[in-house]
Order: C-alpha cells, then structure tokens, then sequence
C-alpha cells in the first residue's frame, strides 16, 4: 500500500510539475503572443477585411461593396501596369543577382590573399543606405552631367536618359537593383560553398571529372541545391518588394513607366487615402508571397535531399 | 614552371573589374562631394575635383540637413526596436525550445505565418489605427510595429535547441527561477545569436524608408532615409555638390561600423540570410 500511495504521489508530483512549466511557458511566450496578435495577425485579418469595403481616410462611414474592389482591378490600367513593371523588373534582377553572386563566390572561393578584401567590396552595397545610394546613381545616370553618359559620349555613343525615359527607366531602376544584390547573394552562396566537404572534390577527380566544369556539375551544383533554393527565393521575394529607389528616384514615372506594386499601393493608401481599394491590393500582394513561399516548399519537397 | 597560371589572372581581372563596377558609385560619391557646382557641370569623369570644395559641400549639407536630429533619430528608432524584439523574443523562444508548452506547436505554425507578412502587407490598419490614436509623427509609431520579430523568435529558437539541458538542469536545482534562468544562464550563452540578430534588425531598421515615410510627416522624427528624402525634394536643383555630401554622412556610420567589425557582419547576414 504505502509503495502505490508513494508512486501516485510522484506521479501527481510530476503532473503538477509540468502544469506548474506550462504555465511558466505562458508568461514568458505572453507578450510575444500578445504583439504578435496586435501587430501582425489583427492587421492582417483588418486588411483582407478592409478590402471588402470602400474604406477612405477622413469619411467616417464605409460599406461593403464584395468583390468590387477586386473586380474594379482587374480593369484598373495602373495596377495592372504595376503588376507588369513588377514581374519584369523581378524577372531581370532576380536572376542577373543570383548568377552574378553565384560567380563571384566560385571566383572568390578560388582566390587566395586578396579573398578577403573582394569579399568586403562585394557586401559593401548591402551595409550602405540604399536611399543614399540611389541619390549616386541618380547622378550617375544623369542625362546631361552625369558621368555614365559622358563615358558613352567618348565612344560617341548617344547616352540615353536613363532614369527619365519610359523605354530605359525599368532596365536602369534594375541596374540598381542588381548593384545592390550580388554581394548578398554572394555571401549566402560562399556560405554554402564551405559546407562542401573537400573529400567530395578528391572522389570526384577520381572518378574522372577532370576539369573545373566538370566538378562544378559533378559536386558543387548539386550540394549547393538548399542554398540555390534559399537564395532564389529570396531574391525573388526581395524583387517583388521593390520600392525605396523607385520612390526616390522616379515616383512611378515618367508615364507609370516604373509604377511598381508597393509603389501603387502606397500611392492608393497613403496618398490618396483610398484604403478599401489599396487593401484588396494589398491582399493580392501577400497572395503573390504565399504562392512563393509554397513553391519554396514544394521543391524543397521534392528535389533538394542530401542529408 | 614558375609563371602564374593565366587562370589565375583572368580569376583576379575578373575579380577586380566587378569590384571596379560595385564601387563606382562610392567613388563618384566621394569625388563629387568636393567639386564645385561648375567643375560637376563641365567634368564629371575627371575624378580629382579642380578645386577642392569638400569644406563648403559639407558645411551647406549641415546647414540645410539637421544631421545631427536625422543620425540621432536612427539611433533611438533602432536602438529601442533591438531592445523590443530581444527581450520579447528571448524568453519566447525559450519557452518553445526549453519547457514544457502545449502551446508550443500553435506558436510554431503562427511563427511561420508571421515570417509571411512583411510591414508592407500590415501598414494599412496600423496606419489607421495610429491616426485614430493621434500617434503619427511620434516613436512610438515608428518602433512599435517591429517591437514584434518572428524572425527573432525563429533564430533564437533553432539556437536554443542546440543547447545543452545540462546546463539548465544545473541552475535550476541551485534554485534559479525560470526568468533567472534566461536572464543569467540562456542570455550569456545566446551572445553569437544576439549580435547576429542585432546586425540584421539595424541594418534593415536603419534602411527602411517604408514605414516612416508613412507615419512621420515632421522633420522632427525623420529617420535618416527619410531626412534625406526631403533634402533631396527641398533642393530639387542640381546641386549633386552638397547632395553628395549629405549621402556621404548618412552613409558613413553603417559603412563605418561593417568595415570595423566585417566578420561579424558577413556571419550574421549569413546566420539570418535575410534582409528587408
């Protein structure tokens, strides 16, 4: 009797004990969870709700108007526009950035003393203020006093202006975008390059890949697989996020030639105070982030093992 | 056999003319910092100003920028969102790795959910919601919005996990409370964690132009992207002299401290592989 009234007692004990840890796990996670519903899942929730309303800034009454919002988009020529200039100016400097940065980590794995000193001059786009940065390549792609046209000029090149017309203005606003990329891609790519066993390169010269290409298809390709994934994504989700240079440098234009999402929706939002209809926006913006983010882990499902 | 090989070579010029392309703009920045309006107008590829004019570039970015509010500004804004999320996500994260919480998975799954949602999907109802509450123009509704990091709470959970239960096993039979434990025990041991993150909130809090374009209209609180905004609006001309200037002190104490303290900034964009 006394053994069973002993093991009752530690069993209740030890249930008491883990009652007694949760609790602590909930005063500790508490003000995480409480911010966490004030600043991110009540907005969102308020967002997808808004964007079933007509919702302006300054009127006190709004109503539902369904999917007006969203019908209305359909037919709307800036957002449409905005949701082209965006995916070309992902579709160039998403992919530009991640070969770019890819090559520069093979070029620089390779290189001996001076590896550390490329390494700085790569990532330095990444510490400096992007803001700041795009006031230099405004001046740089000036039309007139600005030194990229003047190296044209030498060659006797007609230099065209660059930020300022609607046929260039996306490709420059992509040079900069690029510019500001390679040394973050870099960095994750040379992350990804010292996690290679070196033993793997040995085997694969055994094997019979002789040359640097070889190798490159046999051994680093595919190891680098997780890491390719990951930057992939991220460049494509940071491209997608495009706004601080086309804010500071060319405000949409000229001619909505550089209207980009977040652009348009800051516009609608906060300048003109349409609400409602910058929410039902705002909504197919974050579908475009779940639909990425769902790609990311169906491939990496799929194909990226190599545990 | 004692030549360089010509793979070498090409490896270095390839090198060094990517290099030449990426500093351009700092090169033309701190080149056209300190040429007078006419030598910008007639010279613009000669790289050494005619006439030094650095002293009379910076002195009117200082005058017409109130430098000392915008640098002073940044420094609070990022200083106190740091503070925010490290103390809200520390101890979060360690009840999720460390204790026994049932809430633990329901946490996990909101987590990844509010890895999802950047500030440019919440902006809308916050703005609201701080126009109503008369908080524009303040830094509470400059800091507030970030206080919350998932990112954070994710980092510091996957670090957490690696650590040993020994450890807390130990201070608690010295008699140690739960907070106790994090504070003196989980903290100290976290230190790689901590300063990774702090390199990745400030780089993205210090660049954000975002969400203070939106609540901040004053000059008062403008935070460094954003001074610079309206610097470059007021002086709607061309003078690049002291436009350049401007950009050279605002980007400076960044550059500064990535240049002093590299390693630890690469690791820690390597460690959170994330930005903005």
């Amino acid at each position: 009797m006394p053994s069973v009234a002993l093991a009752g007692n530690i069993a209740s004990a030890a249930a008491r004990r883990a009652r007694s840890e949760d609790r602590t796990a909930w005063l500790l996670a508490a003000p995480a969870i409480v911010l966490l519903l004030l600043f991110v899942l009540l907005p969102v929730a308020a967002v997808i709700f808004l964007g079933f309303t007509d919702f302006e800034l300054g009127y006190g009454k709004f109503r539902f108007v369904g999917f007006e919002n969203y019908a209305h988009l359909l037919n709307d020529r800036t957002f449409r526009r905005s949701l082209w200039n965006t995916s070309v100016y992902t579709a160039i400097v998403a992919p530009v950035s991640i070969v770019l940065g890819l090559g520069v980590a093979l070029l620089i794995e390779g290189e001996g003393r001076a590896r550390g000193f490329f390494r700085t001059v790569y990532f330095l786009p990444v510490a400096s203020l992007i803001v700041a940065m795009a006031t230099v390549w405004q001046y740089i792609f000036h039309p007139t006093i600005g030194p990229l046209n003047a190296l044209l000029s030498l060659v006797g090149v007609p230099g065209p202006n660059w930020l300022g017309a609607s046929n260039t203005v996306l490709y420059s606003l992509s040079i900069i975008g690029i510019w500001q990329s390679v040394g973050f891609n870099m960095v994750l790519f040379l992350a990804g390059l010292t996690a290679i066993p070196r033993e793997l390169y040995a085997a694969a010269h055994v094997d019979g890949a002789k040359s640097a290409l070889d190798r490159f298809f046999l051994v680093t390709w595919p190891m680098l697989g997780p890491t390719t994934l990951f930057v992939v994504t991220i460049s494509i989700t940071n491209a997608v996020k495009v706004f601080e240079t086309v804010k500071m440098l060319t405000d949409g234009g000229p001619n909505k030639a550089s209207e980009v999402l977040l652009f348009t929706i800051y516009q609608e939002g906060f300048v003109y105070l349409r609400v409602g209809y910058a929410s039902a926006m705002t909504v197919v913006f974050l579908a475009i982030l779940v639909v990425l983010m769902l790609l990311q882990y169906r491939v990496l499902d799929r194909r990226v093992h190599y545990t | 056999m004692s030549s360089i090989p010509a793979g070498r070579i090409i490896r270095f010029a390839l090198l060094s003319f990517g290099a030449l392309m990426i500093l351009a703009p700092y090169i033309f920045m701190i080149s056209t910092a300190g040429k007078t309006q006419s030598d910008i107008f007639t010279s613009s590829l000669a790289l050494i100003p005619q006439h030094f004019y650095f002293a009379e570039n910076f002195a009117k970015a200082f005058a017409k920028v109130p430098m000392a509010t915008l640098l002073w500004n940044g420094v609070i804004v990022c200083g106190l969102i740091f503070f925010f999320q490290v103390v809200v996500a520390i101890p979060c994260a360690y009840a999720m790795a460390k204790l026994k919480f049932r809430a633990a998975r329901l946490m996990m799954v909101l987590v990844m959910l509010g890895l999802l949602v950047p500030i440019h999907a919440t902006a809308l109802p916050l703005y609201v919601a701080f126009d109503r509450m008369s908080l524009l123009n303040s830094y509470i509704s400059l800091v507030a919005p970030f206080t919350i990091s998932v990112f954070a709470i994710f980092m510091f959970l996957q670090f957490f996990r690696a650590m040993p239960d020994d450890l807390l096993h130990a201070a608690r039979l010295d008699g140690m409370s739960e907070l106790g434990i994090v504070a003196r025990v989980i903290v100290p041991n976290a230190w790689p964690a901590v300063t990774a993150f702090a390199i990745f909130s400030v780089v993205a809090h210090w660049n954000d132009l975002y969400w203070p374009l939106i609540v901040v209209s004053k000059q008062a609180y403008a935070t460094p992207p954003l001074g610079l905004m309206y610097f470059r609006a007021a002086e709607a001309g061309d003078d690049y002299g002291a436009l350049m200037a401007a950009t050279l002190i605002i980007t400076l104490p960044l550059v500064a401290a990535f240049l002093l303290a590299q390693k630890r900034f690469v690791e820690g964009i390597t460690m959170t592989g994330l930005k903005g």
